[in-house]
């Protein structure tokens, strides 16, 4: 052979050599430096987890009663990867579910398609079309049933016996919640959302199913976690058609704590239906200022436990029912329950701004003795009107009382005392000048009493309501003069509102003797929540600790193996001596008989049974009837409860609120033909417990403590069921894990 | 002068001692102490690992359709079989008769590759490149059209080389007259890792042959043109998204790109040392089709790491090696050219199979010499294997 032939043969080795050097380096470089990439891909290729969902804990009163509970509701879901798979992308069977369920095949199929996936029009998915934020191997909740109509049900549950026609159809009974009280308490139980796309990024949520709802409002948003238990995780291993060749790990499910509220849902109900009343009564009533019936289209009604804080009932008015809720709520529902002009979902107890009238007074009072005004010398002239520069400020219906002690004042609800005291202690801090040093003795006092900052209660989006002072002022001028001189310009000369934005762009920045002296009566730029008032109260009555007002009295554990009940919090001491406090207790005594303010309101009213006090407020707002308050305690010696009532625009505190509050002290202690709720106003100090299958009993029932794992009952007999028509079912038998047990 | 009476006989011995059986085959001169072992032990490497990764990617899918997990592994160890005598038949045939044989190979497998284009033809995974015998038996006519275009090429550009040293303008127009038959019934199929291939081994055995420069060059360079512009139009789009995915393999995720990225996945999951024969959770899990053919070196990337994996490189880099140099050691121009036909043959087949597993290549559906799952290409394989344990002979013959 010719070695020229050779030579290229050498060329052709050469080539081979380096094809063979190539492989081997791509192969070294794919398995090392990019191997843990890969491994990573091939975990995620063959694992998959199944989550099943943990029961949710129930929500039950300070009696065990239950005011939310899960019962299951029929559940149609569709799996979308399996559907796809169908011939025409499983547009037939989709018809033919959109035929059994009612709703639009095209609504149904944009409902299971993942967001952010490129639609047939160039948009993408998303949550205003409807789209599926969960994995498409998950089955999609297209419709759930949330009461049982024997028809339908018989209908849907045909998907099931005709599994071949639905291939990734599913129609199965799940648990959703129950309101067995309707919308008794609604805006203290809230409700239940799904979670939003960018939600179910957050690491709070990770860990959880892409169905999941989550708490929205009230104590289901503020102790979701807990309620809400540990989902249970299953790791399975995989191959490419999805079948399950292996189990990696497997986390039990462990259900969410029972919550128990110190809501006591028998004057819960007492309280939003005397509440209810006396709203409808205010509205049959001539408003003479206005010419007019009261609007009273609102209110709100708190009691509280004064040695503790917790809250025995908070009702506010109007409710709404978060059964709507239950399934998802439709875009028509939520929006009238968003733009109804009394604003249901807002809950007027913690969320409504309102100036308080004197109800504000016994503040003002133990101010103006903690600035050295003597409290019980009979010294305070109470003329019919009282001169401020050019401005005459009058008595309600211009009454004259002459000289009075505070006692006096108070039952009387004298403001031409009041604004004596503002007008002085204005002029001694500096007038309109000195914002750095004046002391500001009844904004701070206030403060301290709890307004002007949230009270901490278990709600979520409380308001913290506005004290206002020379800094307040000025820092408001600065903030908004612009609006008020814009105003002073464009508005129509000589009108209100064009006088009013004059003086506040010239003048706004001053804190005038005018300010001092609404403030002290609680009107003016004064705005409190009903709630704010109402641990006020509970200070003077329970020797000047200011709690923070909670819902939550404890949490048990599913299998009712631990229980944890969460003490009262003090979360301030008033400042106020106890000698202050007692005087303040007693003049307020006086209000509810003559000659006090709400003496009409409590004619007859078998003080000798219940002796009570309280203080009424009627305070001004512009344009509208005044807001009516009644912040009331009883009984007057080691007072058990505090109730404050408000009705925005409907009248006179004693004339609307009063008589809301004497029907809610009728139901708690079974006065004047009512039934007593609570009677000797006793509320149970234990926690609920709950039985052995799992339902709950009273407080101071005797259970025994079974070791675990005890069949549900096939019909509990009591009525306290934790599970309703569906007893039996995988929460109420599952393995209940007690703490530490993991 | 010459004593014709001298009897021709051992004076020791007066009557030979019997040759025994294992003193023939020991015999210097015997085709078995001639044969070139090193490429055999290579070759029965191949195959019993391919064996071995067979079985690991077809038992779990034998299971899960109820079928014998064993049963991809027994048809390869009869394929085996089967491709090892032929082997030995095209090793020991006569190396006249070879020349002689050639037209009629040639001419069979261009009769095979109309009947696939026929209504004989089947079409099994996309491609139309198989005729489906009675009792389960298919023949992919491609497979052995290789074999017929090296072996044509180098009975073309051998014959005439005594007295000149360099394959003439006719010779090479005969030898692209001679590949063109094939080739367009290939592409018709369409096949085009094979049809790669033929050029491939076109412009090998020319190179080696030592045609004029300017037919290789032209030669390559009228390839990159057909395939720039020529391709697009005659290519199915599934062709063309092959490329497209290697160029960007994160593109089409659940299309052309599906296979490419479990690919990698599996080889560059393996790491180092593998996870182990039967642990590959790609494998097991199923996540590759055609993973006992086309992308059987996945397993061995995945179970076997990057040891067992260069392992089997560095093993088709033993035969090639062999082969070149049988190529440089024989002794006609003949079977330096079949040798460098059947090199440049597996050298490209190896590289553009391992390389789109590893996501460097196009998915051309060309099966791993040696390694992958099929009759065909196993016969193919080990025919050619034959001939150049052939040549190796002839070499050492004279």
């Amino acid at each position: 052979m010719s070695d020229s032939s050779r030579l290229r043969i050498v060329v052709l080795r050469v080539l081979v050599l380096s094809i063979l050097l190539t492989l081997l380096g791509r192969l070294a470089y794919l398995q090392v430096a990019e191997g843990p990439r890969f491994q990573k891909s091939a975990a995620d290729n063959r694992v998959r987890e199944v989550i099943t969902t943990a029961a949710r804990g129930q929500i039950l009163d300070d009696r065990g009663l239950p005011l939310v509970r899960n019962r299951t509701a029929l559940v149609v879901s569709v799996t979308r990867s399996i559907v796809r798979s169908q011939k025409k992308h499983g547009a037939l069977e989709l018809a033919r579910l959109a035929k059994v369920i009612g709703v639009p095949a095209a609504q149904i199929a944009l409902l299971i398609t993942p967001c952010g996936e490129k639609l047939k029009n160039g948009t993408k998915a998303n949550k205003k079309t409807g789209c599926w934020n969960g994995s498409p191997y998950q089955p999609v909740p297209v419709k759930t049933y949330a009461s049982d109509k024997p028809a339908e049900v018989k209908r849907v549950l045909a998907i099931e016996e005709h599994a071949e026609d639905f291939p990734g159809v599913r129609a199965q009974y799940e648990a959703v919640r129950e309101y067995p009280g309707g919308s008794l308490a609604a805006h203290v139980l809230g409700y239940l959302g799904p979670l939003t796309p960018e939600e179910a990024l957050k690491p709070e949520y990770k860990a959880l199913a892409p169905d999941t709802e989550v708490g929205r409002a009230g104590v289901e948003a503020v102790y979701d976690e807990r309620l809400r238990g540990r989902d249970g995780v299953q790791r399975l291993q995989v191959d490419k058609d999805s079948a399950v060749t292996g189990t990696l790990s497997s986390t039990p499910a462990r259900s969410g704590d029972n919550l128990v509220l110190s809501i006591d849902s028998a004057v819960q109900r007492v309280a939003e239906k005397a509440l209810a009343d006396g709203i409808n009564r205010a509205r049959t009533q001539f408003d003479k200022g206005r010419g007019k019936n009261f609007t009273a289209d609102k209110g709100a009604a708190i009691v509280v436990e004064a040695s503790t804080g917790r809250v025995v009932a908070m009702a506010s008015y109007p409710a709404y029912d978060p059964t709507a809720f239950v399934g998802g709520i439709s875009v028509q529902a939520y929006k009238a329950l968003t733009t109804a002009p009394a604003q249901p979902l807002i809950s007027n107890a913690v969320q409504g701004l309102y100036a308080p009238g004197s109800t504000f007074k016994i503040v003002s009072t133990a101010s103006a003795v903690a600035a050295g005004y003597p409290l019980s010398a009979r010294v305070y002239p109470c003329p019919p009107q009282f001169k401020i520069g050019t401005s005459i400020k009058r008595n309600f219906e211009g009454e004259s009382y002459g000289t009075l002690d505070f006692r006096e004042t108070l039952i009387r609800s004298c403001d031409t005392v009041y604004y004596r005291l503002a007008v002085d202690q204005w002029s001694r801090d500096g007038a309109t000048q000195n914002l750095k040093t004046a002391k500001e003795v009844f904004a701070r006092q206030a403060r301290q009493w709890g307004f002007g900052k949230q009270t901490g209660i278990d709600l979520p989006d409380e308001r913290s309501g506005i004290i206002t002072d020379r800094t307040s002022t000025y820092a408001n001028w600065v903030k908004n003069k612009g609006e008020y001189c814009k105003g002073a310009r464009t508005r129509t000369k000589g009108t209100f509102r064009q006088l009013f934005d004059q003086e506040k762009c010239t003048d706004g920045y001053r804190y005038n003797a005018g300010d001092a002296a609404n403030f002290i009566i609680g009107q003016g730029d004064v705005l409190v929540t009903p709630l704010q008032l109402t641990m006020a109260f509970a200070a003077v009555v329970n020797g000047g600790t200011l709690y923070k007002p909670q819902l939550a009295k404890g949490f048990l554990s599913a299998d009712g193996r631990t229980e944890s009940v969460l003490r009262p919090v003090k979360a301030a001491q008033v400042p106020a001596t106890q000698a202050v406090l007692d005087y303040i207790k007693s003049a307020l005594a006086g209000v509810v008989s003559p000659p006090g303010t709400a003496q009409g309101a409590f004619q007859g009213f078998p003080l000798s049974a219940l002796p009570i006090g309280g203080k009424t407020g009627t305070a001004d707002v512009d344009g509208v009837a005044p807001t009516s308050w009644f912040a009331s305690f009883a009984p007057v010696d080691n007072s058990r409860f505090v109730t404050v009532v408000m009705v925005p625009e409907g009248g006179t505190g004693g004339t609307t609120a009063a008589p809301i509050v004497r029907k809610i002290w009728d139901g708690i202690y079974g006065l004047e033909g009512a039934k007593a709720q609570l009677a000797g106003g006793v509320l149970p100090t234990a926690l609920p417990v709950v039985r052995a299958d799992g339902t709950i009993a009273p407080p101071g029932t005797k259970v025994p403590r079974l070791p675990r794992l005890v069949p549900a009952t096939a019909s509990p007999s009591s009525g306290t069921s934790a599970l309703g028509p569906f007893s039996g079912l995988p929460w109420a038998i599952e393995p209940r894990r007690t703490r530490g047990s993991s | 002068m010459t004593d014709w009476s001298t009897p021709r006989v051992s004076p020791v011995r007066l009557r030979p001692r019997e040759v025994t059986v294992r003193e023939r085959m020991l015999d210097r001169a015997s085709p078995l102490r001639q044969l070139d072992w090193l490429l055999l032990f290579a070759v029965a490497a191949l195959v019993s690992v391919g064996g071995l990764l067979i079985w690991s990617a077809t038992r779990q899918r034998e299971l899960a359709l109820g079928g014998d997990p064993h049963a991809f592994l027994k048809k390869h160890i009869l394929n085996a079989t089967i491709g090892l005598i032929l082997g030995t038949a095209a090793a020991l045939i006569d190396y006249r008769a070879l020349r002689a044989y050639a037209p009629v190979v040639y001419i069979a497998s261009c009769l095979g590759l109309i009947a696939v284009l026929s209504p004989l033809g089947s079409t099994i995974n996309g491609a139309h490149s198989w005729i489906v015998l009675p009792a389960g038996f298919q023949i992919q006519p491609s497979e052995f059209a290789k074999l017929a275009i090296v072996v044509g090429m180098a009975m073309l550009l051998g014959e005439k080389r005594d007295g000149e040293s360099r394959p003439r303008d006719s010779d090479v127009l005969a030898v692209l007259g001679l590949c063109l038959v094939p080739m367009a019934l290939v592409m018709l199929q369409p096949d085009l890792g094979t049809t790669m291939v033929f050029i491939f081994v076109i412009l090998g055995v020319l190179s080696v042959a030592g045609a004029p420069a300017r037919w290789v060059v032209g030669l390559l360079v009228a390839g990159v043109i057909a395939g720039a512009f020529v391709a697009p139009h005659i290519l199915k789009s599934y062709q063309l998204d092959r490329f497209r995915v290697v160029a960007n393999p994160a593109a089409q995720l659940g299309g052309a790109g599906y296979n490419v990225h479990q690919a990698l996945i599996a080889n560059g999951s393996g790491g180092l040392f593998g996870k182990g024969l039967f642990h590959g959770t790609q494998t097991q899990g199923r996540f590759i089709p055609e993973q006992q053919t086309d992308f059987i070196f996945t397993v061995a990337g995945e179970e076997l790491g990057l040891i067992g994996a260069s392992l089997i490189i560095v093993l088709l880099g033993i035969v090639l090696w062999r082969g070149l140099r049988i190529a440089s050691q024989a002794t006609d121009t003949f079977g330096q050219l079949v040798a460098a036909g059947v090199v440049s043959w597996f050298a490209f087949q190896s590289f553009v199979n391992i390389g789109m597993t590893l996501g460097i290549m196009p998915v051309t559906g060309l099966p791993l010499p040696f390694l992958s799952y099929g009759g065909s290409s196993m016969f193919a394989n080990l025919i050619a294997i034959g001939l150049l344990q052939n040549v190796h002979l002839r070499s050492r013959e004279i």
